[in-house]
């Protein structure tokens, strides 16, 4: 079943790969300009009167760097090579190319009104991941509505009967996060301590029911395909989808514990943190599993490395996330910078880097253009060395934050006790940053720089 | 299974699963704590200070300074923890997930001075030299001089322009509106009570017995730098009389070598600690910010300690104050 429904199509499909690289590019594009905002944010902890101007300060650049990377980077990126994974796990091309543009051109609308809107100090309220005002906001709404159209369409026409795990994630993950965005959307029963409720239900949601069943539909598919060899288990995919379904969206409270919501609901959200380790134990063993023995394939891959970051960054990063729901722990970490650590543990370490081994994998094979092992190898380390000591950084800054709020001593205490670490963080930061204007020109190169060279790209094996 | 069905099954039953769970917690309870009735003494905002909030939105404040008061021993110096009835009149919330910044839920009490909100939003250094807050410049006009009716910005002269003087905007007016806005109404009893107990509940690894409902967290057997004089008074008072007792020229007066505070009889100072001070003139200059008082937030205990650190330190040499003394001034003594 697997073998029918992994094999790659053959039929040089200019549609899909023009459109993909569309995605591509953009995306990358946004990459570079959220994060360099990222940058700027970062180096006014230690420097605050760097660049002060209302359209550089830090509370409006602050959402442009969050809603750029999620709606812009990783949302246009995964959406690029979910419908990309659609037509090669189905056998079939993509049910609308013309809708697959369309797609982009409202992701890339929505995010730049958004970017400009916020710059200029409008805004939904601050309520993280939703700041774009409502009819941006609309856009993006009815962008993620045409691809949820086209990727079911383009699964309604597969060639076999079965329907490939990879599939079931981006599909759910697709309507999903359209029934969410849609919930959230409504204003008219959000008022006060009820807004909050959604918003702890939404701003969890919109991680978790989105990039992560997107990004690990894209891990089912691309690690058979490099490893040559069918996923470890396939029962264990589908009891990981199954569950993350039913316990993920109850855990949204646990980002306003100790709040004045009811206790029963963050009580709730911390037991459901939990049973989380389920899917994600189960869905992180069952990829490296299906890795195991292969080291010295993924050493010499320039895909399998990010994906194998990648797929530690999910385990790491969910299973740290479970563990700062617990009350006793909350105390200490809460509201504090350990929790910025966490979030680029998550978006960063596992989505970010599942989407550039995507990217690595899928490109090539696509365009049978390769990137330069070295530049590829060079994007890596900086990206991964910049990114430890990001996450350190922030989560030793942060727990020494939540201490010092502990120990009685003035509250200002806890901004220079931090100051070295943030300065640590703009550190990493900028390695993040450089390594990703090294993808910047590993994507140029890929797409349209250079001479085809097919043999450079990793072998395509059918898997067996 | 066939084909179609395998679609529907995945696609359609995860979605319907997921609609249920999205309605049950998403929608239900968005629903239901929306009708939260406002609680005793929440009342909603005035026009400035709606306008207040409003630019409070617009620029971001709420990525660094929460607006929720957790039941846990080192929430207490901002205040009361939060109640549910406290967010009736508050769309969009502000509760917020970062403190870079303090928390503001009740910062109109803990710091009712307009002139220090304004230089402090005009240049957060100028009075806290640590602060890494961004200076909102855009919210002042400097102009080359007051106009009719308006009140220059008392900005310590490293802080201020050149030229002219620093004119708040309509802005930065209904910012600071909104601001001092913000203050806690005191709980019924019963609220209080339940209040404590979770705080306590909380709070296992804290014995936060000793300290009554006062701030400044725990209370340690032997030496707490915590309930220090130079530690209370960091936490308390720098932010206006500066960490070295300089003040702000013409915003707020120096305690270094000030009359009251360097006299033999503490009675004076022991008083305006516990009640505030307002529209005094010092040393032939009129001070127009608002003190807060002390009395119902500082222990006697706290305000002993502060009061020493402040009789003791920068060239001052007066004779120091015991709690009992502080008690007995509370009560109306001399």
């Amino acid at each position: 079943m697997i073998a029918r429904s992994v094999a790659l199509q053959d039929e040089d499909d200019r549609e899909i790969t023009s459109l993909l690289g569309a995605y591509i590019a953009f995306a990358t594009g946004w990459l570079v300009l959220s994060t360099a905002v990222g940058l700027i944010v970062a180096f006014k902890f230690a420097y605050p009167e760097f660049l002060t101007s209302p359209y550089f300060s830090f509370g409006r650049l602050r959402p442009i760097h969050t809603n750029d990377t999620f709606y812009a980077w990783a949302s246009i990126a995964l959406v690029g090579l979910v419908f990309y994974v659609a037509c090669k796990t189905c056998a079939t091309r993509l049910y609308s190319i013309k809708l697959g543009w369309v797609t982009l051109a409202l992701f890339n609308v929505a995010a730049a009104l958004g970017t400009v809107a916020l710059d200029l100090g409008f805004n939904n309220g601050d309520q993280e991941y939703r700041e774009w005002i409502w009819w941006i906001e609309a856009l993006l709404l009815i962008a993620i509505l045409t691809a949820a159209y086209n990727l079911i369409m383009t699964v309604a026409r597969r060639k076999d009967d079965d329907i490939y795990l990879s599939n079931w994630y981006t599909m759910g993950g697709i309507i999903w996060t359209l029934i969410l965005s849609t919930v959230a959307f409504i204003p008219l029963y959000q008022y006060g301590l009820g807004q909050v409720a959604v918003q702890g239900f939404f701003m969890h949601n919109a991680v978790g029911m989105w990039f992560t069943p997107l990004t690990l539909g894209l891990f089912y598919y691309v690690l058979p395909k490099l490893l040559n060899r069918p996923i470890y288990s396939y029962a264990l995919g589908v009891l990981a989808f199954w569950t993350n379904l039913v316990f993920y969206p109850i855990i949204g409270a646990h980002h306003f514990i100790f709040s004045p919501l009811p206790w029963w609901l963050q009580t709730l959200a911390i037991v459901f943190s939990v049973a989380m380790l389920v899917p994600v134990w189960a869905g992180s063993a069952n990829f490296l599993l299906t890795m195991r023995g292969r080291w010295e394939q993924v050493r010499r891959s320039y895909a399998l490395p990010f994906v194998f970051v990648g797929v530690l960054g999910y385990l790491l990063g969910s299973t740290q996330g479970t563990f700062e729901a617990f009350r006793s722990l909350q105390a200490v970490w809460h509201l504090t910078n350990f929790t910025v650590g966490h979030s680029h543990l998550t978006m960063y370490t596992f989505i970010t880097f599942g989407i550039w081994g995507g990217i690595y994998a899928l490109v090539p094979r696509a365009t049978g253009r390769a990137p330069s092992l070295t530049l590829a190898g060079l994007h890596f380390w900086l990206a991964t060395v910049g990114m430890a000591i990001y996450i350190l950084a922030l989560s030793i800054g942060g727990t020494i934050q939540g201490l010092v709020w502990m120990s009685g001593a003035p509250f200002i205490d806890s901004v220079t006790a931090i100051a070295p670490d943030w300065l640590w963080r703009s550190i990493g930061g900028s390695l993040m940053f450089i390594s990703h204007l090294v993808f910047a020109w590993n994507v140029w190169f890929m797409l349209s720089g250079g001479e085809r060279v097919i043999s450079r790209v990793e072998p395509i094996s059918e898997v067996a | 299974m066939s084909r179609d069905g395998r679609l529907v099954a995945i696609a359609g039953g995860s979605g319907l699963v997921y609609l249920v769970l999205a309605i049950l917690m998403g929608v239900l309870p968005g629903m239901a704590l929306s009708k939260t009735a406002p609680g005793p003494g929440v009342i909603p905002l005035t026009a400035e200070q709606q306008a207040g909030r409003a630019v409070y939105v617009a620029e971001g404040c709420s990525y660094c300074h929460t607006q929720q008061v957790r039941p846990l021993a080192m929430d207490k110096v901002f205040g009361r923890p939060s109640a549910p009835g406290d967010y009736a009149y508050q769309t969009p919330e502000l509760l917020g997930s970062e403190r870079t910044g303090p928390d503001l839920t009740n910062v109109g009490v803990r710091q009712p001075a307009e002139v220090w909100q304004y230089i402090h939003l005009y240049d957060p250094r100028a009075v806290v030299p640590q602060s890494i807050m961004p200076s909102y410049h855009w919210l002042f006009k400097v102009v080359p001089t007051t106009p009719q009716g308006e009140t220059p910005v008392a900005l310590p002269p490293a802080y201020a322009p050149k030229s002219g003087v620093v004119i708040p905007t309509a802005r930065a007016k209904a910012l600071v509106a909104y601001l001092l806005s913000l203050k806690q109404p005191a709980l019924p009893p019963d609220m209080e009570k339940a209040a404590r107990e979770s705080e306590q509940a909380m709070a296992p690894a804290k014995p936060a017995a000793g300290q009554g409902a006062a701030a400044g967290g725990t209370a340690a057997k032997g030496f707490d730098y915590a309930s220090t004089g130079p530690n209370l008074y960091g936490a308390n008072c720098a932010a206006c009389h500066g960490a070295q007792g300089t003040g702000v020229a013409g915003a707020f007066p120096p305690l270094a070598d000030d009359p009251v505070v360097t006299t033999a009889n503490p009675t004076d100072h022991v008083k305006i600690v516990l009640d505030g001070l307002h529209g005094k003139s010092i040393g032939g200059t009129a001070y127009g910010g608002q003190m807060p008082a002390f009395a119902t937030q500082l222990t006697d205990e706290q305000i002993a300690a502060i009061v020493d650190h402040e009789r003791t330190s920068w060239g001052n040499h007066a004779p120091t104050v015991t709690p009992s003394d502080v008690a007995r001034i509370r009560k109306g003594g001399k």
